[in-house]
């Protein structure tokens, strides 16, 4: 079902499906960011993909572009899943916020700008949300060590 | 025309009734709330950096902590992930999944007992605090007797359980769900009728099915406001779809409908864990994976091939191929969902939680705006969250 899905999305937006990729039985479509809103907002519409599950930022440190935002959607009626990511570079870290397809992305999207820094443009509230307010750096991204900046590294065994 | 003046107080960090450390910046016109902004982040720990630090095995324990009133339904969708990147699902005995369903089913009844206890403590009602604590025990018992610990159980393996039920468990089990019904009935004699439980409760935190699924809301609080789906049923996982339960839905959509769908909900688990009694048959409790699972402990203390068996798997971990996945599961205050991703090596590259809490609470403001003070209290109750997951 999900197939038909992405033929559909294919069909309406042929420039921005970069690529699609079956795992597990998961279908995940990587999309131009440029492109998310209108992508986002033709699924949930046309598509049925009414409820966005997550959204969370991945760094791929050392690849270009460096991340990826990811959307994990699901469709109430079919009870189907859908993955969405979309690549956002270092140097023009930004994508446009979905906030205004789905409400529930107000909190998972200020949480990807505290971990990974990337922004996210038209954002209502765009705060850190679990870090505090005047911390410095994205603890999530591959270089920001684990043991917190200007700390030695712990000395016991961790994995 | 006069300027309205509002008051703007900090309820929380420290506030008995924000169950953890939330903090909320209330803007009070009088005493009708005129904005709420929830502060959240007191309690991070940096779970999801330190997965990526540990291989598979070792990442289970930091699961415990997320959500530690349900602790096995944080270990449980933690192993489905895990299961379904290796694609080791089909594996998993029969045994292993009656016994995580049960455990499943407690954890809810356990979770909900928690929330039910202080929701009503936080509107006044203590007796109903003494009594759902008094039953939250004999589980905890359980969970003792089953993993050795009370609350960070770490009971669940990638592959299938730990080890296995220990001598009298059933029986245990078995009193448990056979006295439950008639404690619910002891809570409902107490509340549902109960005046003041009424007027503090029927309208107050209300959101509509179509602001519900907008926002992210899951779990009961979402079935109460009319949408019927739960996870169990609609993506079955660990054999669900062999069992027979009700989806509990209500109408209204307010905290009064959130109270009686929760109750039911503990109904419908009591149904579900007498199947799993009348399920249970022996049979092996781990998949006959070696390259994944651990070896049992007494092969380990008394063979050099089990010993050298445990040290490569702690050591050397397992390398699912690269991928990633989503698993959601319905546990009790919502959707859970780990979202993994593999690149090949014994760690996970990234694993991000979906935690209902943290979608719920996001409903806090357009829930209590416009509502006196006092609903917030009942409010923040009702939608049950747990910071320890919000916060991760």
């Amino acid at each position: 079902m999900s197939q038909a899905v992405v033929a559909k999305l294919k069909q309406e937006f042929s420039a921005a499906v970069v690529n699609t990729v079956e795992h597990r039985g998961e279908m995940t479509v990587t999309v131009n960011k440029n492109d998310i809103v209108a992508v986002c907002t033709f699924l949930r519409d046309s598509a049925g993909y009414n409820f966005l599950c997550d959204l969370c930022g991945v760094d791929y440190l050392g690849s270009e572009p460096r991340f990826m935002v990811v959307y994990n959607l699901y469709n109430i009626e079919t009870k189907e899943r859908l993955r969405i990511k979309a690549a956002v570079g270092e140097d023009d870290c930004c994508i446009d916020t979905v906030s205004g397809v789905w409400s529930t992305a107000n909190w998972p999207e200020r949480e990807c700008w505290d971990m990974f820094g990337i922004a996210f443009n038209g954002h209502p509230d765009l705060r850190r949300i679990l870090m505090p307010a005047d911390w410095e750096g994205y603890p999530l991204r591959k270089d920001y060590p684990l043991q917190g900046p200007d700390r030695e590294l712990y000395q016991g065994r961790l994995s | 025309m006069a300027t309205k003046e509002t008051m703007t107080i900090n309820m929380g960090p420290q506030h008995p009734s924000t169950h953890g450390v939330l903090q909320l910046i209330l803007e009070l016109d009088g005493e009708t709330v005129v904005k709420a902004t929830p502060h959240i982040g007191f309690l991070h720990r940096g779970v999801e950096k330190l997965a990526e630090n540990r291989s598979y095995h070792k990442a289970l324990p930091l699961t415990d902590r997320l959500d530690y009133l349900a602790p096995m339904s944080n270990n449980l969708g933690y192993v489905l992930a895990v299961e379904k990147l290796l694609g080791i699902t089909h594996e998993i005995p029969q045994r292993a999944k009656v016994v995580r369903v049960m455990m499943a089913e407690l954890t809810r009844i356990k979770s909900h007992l928690v929330w039910l206890a202080t929701h009503a403590l936080d509107i006044g009602a203590m007796t109903v605090f003494i009594y759902c604590f008094r039953e939250r025990e004999l589980i905890m018992d359980m969970y003792e007797k089953l993993s050795g610990a009370r609350m960070t159980s770490n009971y669940f393996r990638v592959g299938g359980l730990s080890e296995d039920l220990p001598e009298g468990f059933e029986q245990d089990v078995k009193n448990f769900i056979d006295a439950m019904p008639g404690h619910l009935k002891t809570y409902e004699g107490l509340l549902t009728g109960n005046a003041i439980w009424q007027k503090r409760t029927q309208g107050v935190g209300y959101i509509s099915a179509e602001d519900a699924i907008d926002i992210g809301l899951t779990g009961p609080a979402l079935r109460a406001s009319g949408v019927d789906w739960d996870l169990r049923r609609d993506n079955p996982y660990t054999g669900y779809e062999e069992y027979d339960f009700e989806v509990v839905t209500r109408e209204r959509g307010d905290t009064f409908d959130r109270y009686t769908a929760r109750l039911d909900e503990m109904r419908e688990s009591c149904k579900i864990i007498q199947q799993c009694l009348d399920r249970l048959e022996d049979g092996p409790i781990l998949a006959d994976n070696p390259g994944v699972c651990l070896p049992p402990k007494e092969k380990v203390l008394n063979s050099i091939e089990g010993l050298i068996h445990q040290f490569k798997l702690v050591t050397d971990g397992f390398k699912p191929e690269p991928g990633e996945i989503y698993q959601g599961i319905e546990a009790p205050k919502g959707e859970l969902g780990y979202y993994m991703i593999s690149d090949g090596s014994a760690n996970p590259y990234r694993m991000k939680v979906r935690p209902p809490s943290f979608v719920n609470l996001q409903a806090l403001p357009q829930m209590v705006e416009g509502s006196l003070l006092a609903d917030v209290i009942a409010t923040i109750g009702t939608l049950d969250i747990v910071l320890g997951e919000i916060d991760r």
